[in-house]
């Protein structure tokens, strides 16, 4: 495995992914903030939660970033399209188990069975994450699918 | 029953100190715009009847003989709408919730959430709830997304809103109407709660005790801050819901005070004054900003002039007449199409065209407010002093000019004496903060300054006065009056004893007074069918309040004029001189800015004539 190059690569996508998921929200395609999503597991205040996401949202994406940077150690070769494949494979994990178990883990997520009661009063994405709004399925693919594509183009395979 | 739109004083505002709404008398939500007050309307049936839409709820039948009382809770921005008939007593509690700090560390908050609670006190009520949702002035069809256990959601171009509810609501053939019946026992109650969200996942506001608990919050958060007001006059009661009126058209992030939370009320019913009021104008900066320094409002009076700043060095060279919120130029006029307006007054407009007139009283105003804020403590970097250096400059040589005036008359540019005035307001100040050494890093050219305010002076002495009739008028060289010379003393052009000034009175109340004090602005506006100004009426008391007139007469003068507010305190820009009712857009700030104003001026002058220094009096009650 060639560390640096994941280092630097992985860094790279996660931001651009980080931004493309930023400008998407900003061009109203969908309401999904990343960072106040995984912010507000650790703390209820916004500004807060945003800040914190933000971190843990790079950390987490250079994190992911290893295990496209195995699925191209194990091929023996990166590239764009294969890349993407593997950003295909995750933002489908993302999109129909992420969404699916995330109220049952984020301590103040309400639960569609349920509704939100003191303790969580968060909107669940719903399936696909369609709550946030009816792009949001398309949007997350698409970030994903650059993330993978910068990954697959930059990544030197040792 | 035919829907008409309410009378503009039955409106009572409630809001987060970001964005607000307006309820009518009859739990009618007739008005409402998220994010921000300038934000396009999801409810906006005040401008153009139900289908732009609206939230009642209300007891029925509507014409049960309901009997409707109203109040805000002491000290509050909560308002209680009371429903009583023989035998039944219906309370419907609207409010905008507000958290301090400690509530948003401890639990999620919603970006802004309207919350409703209606209950039945005593007897037996049928509540109706009628609901249109038309989100962007409803331009666009409603997407409603109804799931059982989450409520309603409606996404927007800009994020979605969300309602939920302890009565199930019935989708209705229109797209975006539901409805609602139901049967409230003595000691029952219903919530509802309607939030916006730009972010995903947003707060559901759970309903219940935990709704009881938030309205407990926000009413303890505003009587917090009501309780900071250093008045303790014999208008205690106004003063205070004033304060608590300004605050919210106040939008908390960025300091900026809003003129009114609406637009397109018509200035003249049936007419085609309406503008839109939902922006910043640079013209109120002074009166407001010192007022909140004397109310003791510091936090809200440093973000103010910090405000005012910041949007002035965006506009640099030139001073923008109004801002939005964030100091950015207010969006160009448009019309709503398709829309009635306020009962016939068209056109409906968004944006404001006044935004490229030229408005010589801008520079005083503006120094005025940095001048106010000096005098509390308060400095100049680097950046601010050259900006004022820049304007002290720009007035030496360009006060002459004409320019529409204090009231942005679309007519060719007049040489307007109380543009000039404020010409040489905006020097004197500077000439004074240059003595009280507050330029620390740019050095003004006193002696330009100097002989540029002493020459508008002798202007407006010589051309700005009438010798025929012994006053000051409208335009230099003319002969008319103009309610805005009310201001020459309170800007310090001339004492307001003066035999000037005290004739300048006696012929603005000969030519331009309207009913219960109010003044109409011009003969020109009067003409066009203008009401009678309420900021004018408190210039008039204030004016005699410090010394152009006996105490007794301007309390009377005063007393008066709070016949102007509504049930609940609030008060409009205008009143029909025939009719009494409130006309224009709703709250208005400049009004509220001029009563508070006329009541410091009227405990200062009781102060004055008790024979006890102010700033003692007022350390003394300023202690804990």
């Amino acid at each position: 495995m060639n560390v640096w190059s994941w280092m630097l690569w992985g860094f790279v996508a996660t931001a651009v992914l980080t931004v493309a998921l930023v400008a998407m929200q900003e061009l109203r395609l969908t309401r999904i903030n990343i960072p106040y999503l995984l912010g507000s597991i650790f703390t209820p205040e916004r500004s807060r939660a945003k800040a914190l996401g933000t971190v843990l949202h790079l950390l987490n994406g250079w994190a992911f970033s290893l295990l496209y940077v195995a699925a191209f150690q194990s091929w023996g070769k990166a590239g764009v399209a294969r890349g993407m494949l593997v950003g295909l494979v995750h933002a489908a994990f993302v999109l129909v188990v992420g969404f699916t178990v995330l109220p049952g883990v984020h301590p103040r997520m309400a639960h569609d069975a349920w509704g939100p009661t003191a303790r969580r009063q968060l909107e669940p994405p719903g399936s696909l994450g369609l709550h946030y709004g009816a792009l949001t399925p398309l949007t997350v693919l698409g970030a994903h699918l650059l993330f993978g594509a910068i990954l697959g183009a930059f990544y030197r395979v040792r | 029953m035919a829907w008409t739109q309410p009378p503009i004083r039955e409106l009572a505002l409630v809001g987060d100190c970001r964005s607000g709404a307006l309820i009518d008398s009859g739990g009618d939500v007739v008005w409402l715009c998220w994010p921000r007050m300038d934000s396009d309307a999801l409810f906006a049936a005040l401008v153009d009847g139900e289908r732009r839409g609206h939230w009642r709820i209300r007891p029925e039948p509507e014409d049960g003989g309901w009997r409707v009382e109203r109040r805000y809770l002491p000290d509050t921005n909560v308002l209680e709408t009371r429903f009583l008939r023989d035998g039944a007593e219906v309370v419907l509690t609207d409010l905008m919730t507000v958290a301090g700090e400690d509530d948003q560390r401890r639990m999620p908050t919603p970006e802004h959430e309207l919350l409703r609670r209606v209950e039945c006190v005593r007897g037996q009520a049928s509540i109706e709830l009628s609901l249109v949702l038309a989100p962007s002035f409803g331009r666009k069809r409603p997407r409603v997304r109804a799931h059982p256990r989450l409520g309603l959601c409606c996404e927007a171009p800009a994020g979605a809103f969300l309602l939920r509810g302890e009565v199930p609501l019935v989708q209705l053939p229109t797209p975006g109407t539901f409805g609602a019946r139901f049967t409230l026992g003595a000691g029952e109650a219903r919530r509802f709660s309607l939030t916006y969200s730009a972010d995903a996942p947003a707060v559901l506001s759970p309903l219940g005790g935990a709704a009881d608990d938030a309205i407990r919050r926000s009413v303890r958060w505003w009587r917090g801050w009501a309780q900071r007001c250093l008045y303790r006059g014999p208008y205690r009661d106004a003063v205070v819901r004033s304060a608590l009126a300004l605050k919210l058209l106040c939008y908390a992030p960025s300091g900026a005070i809003v003129a009114a939370a609406t637009c397109s009320l018509p200035e003249r019913l049936g007419g085609s004054l309406n503008w839109d009021y939902r922006y910043c104008w640079l013209r109120d900066a002074a009166f407001t900003c010192r007022i909140l320094y004397d109310l003791g409002y510091l936090e809200e009076a440093e973000s103010f002039v910090e405000w005012l700043l910041h949007g002035t060095r965006l506009a640099q060279p030139r001073l923008r007449v109004m801002f939005d919120v964030f100091g950015n130029p207010s969006p160009r006029e448009r019309v709503l199409e398709g829309a009635q307006g306020y009962r016939g007054s068209l056109p409906v407009r968004l944006g404001n065209g006044a935004v490229d007139q030229r408005q010589m009283d801008l520079q005083g105003e503006l120094v005025d407010a940095v001048y106010a804020h000096c005098r509390r403590g308060g400095t100049l970097d680097r950046d601010t002093e050259s900006l004022l250096a820049q304007i002290g400059d720009h007035v030496a040589c360009c006060w002459h000019l004409p320019d529409q005036g204090i009231w942005e008359l679309r007519g060719p540019p007049r040489c307007y004496t109380h543009s000039r005035v404020l010409c040489w307001t905006a020097l004197d100040r500077l000439i004074e903060l240059q003595r009280l050494g507050h330029f620390r890093h740019v050095t003004l050219d006193l002696g330009e300054l100097s002989r540029a305010r002493d020459a508008i002076r002798r202007t407006v002495m010589e051309e700005g006065y009438d010798a025929h009739s012994g006053s000051y008028v409208e335009v230099l060289g003319g002969h008319d009056p103009d309610a805005a010379l009310l201001l020459l003393p309170w800007y310090a052009f001339e004492p307001a004893h003066s035999p000037r000034v005290r004739a300048t009175f006696r012929r603005l109340v000969a030519e331009l007074s309207a009913p219960h004090g109010l003044f109409f602005r011009n003969p020109t506006l009067r003409a066009m069918g203008d009401g009678g100004f309420v900021a004018c009426g408190f210039w008039a008391a204030e004016l005699l309040a410090d010394g152009c007139g006996p105490l007794p007469l301007a309390r009377a003068w005063f007393e008066q004029l709070l016949h102007c507010r509504n049930d609940v305190g609030l008060m409009s820009e205008e009143v029909d001189p025939e009719t009494g009712e409130a006309i224009g857009n709703f709250p208005q700030a400049y009004s509220h800015v001029g009563l508070i104003s006329a009541a410091l001026a009227l405990e200062a002058r009781a102060r004055q004539e008790r024979g006890r220094p102010l700033s003692a009096a007022a350390a003394e009650e300023a202690a804990p």
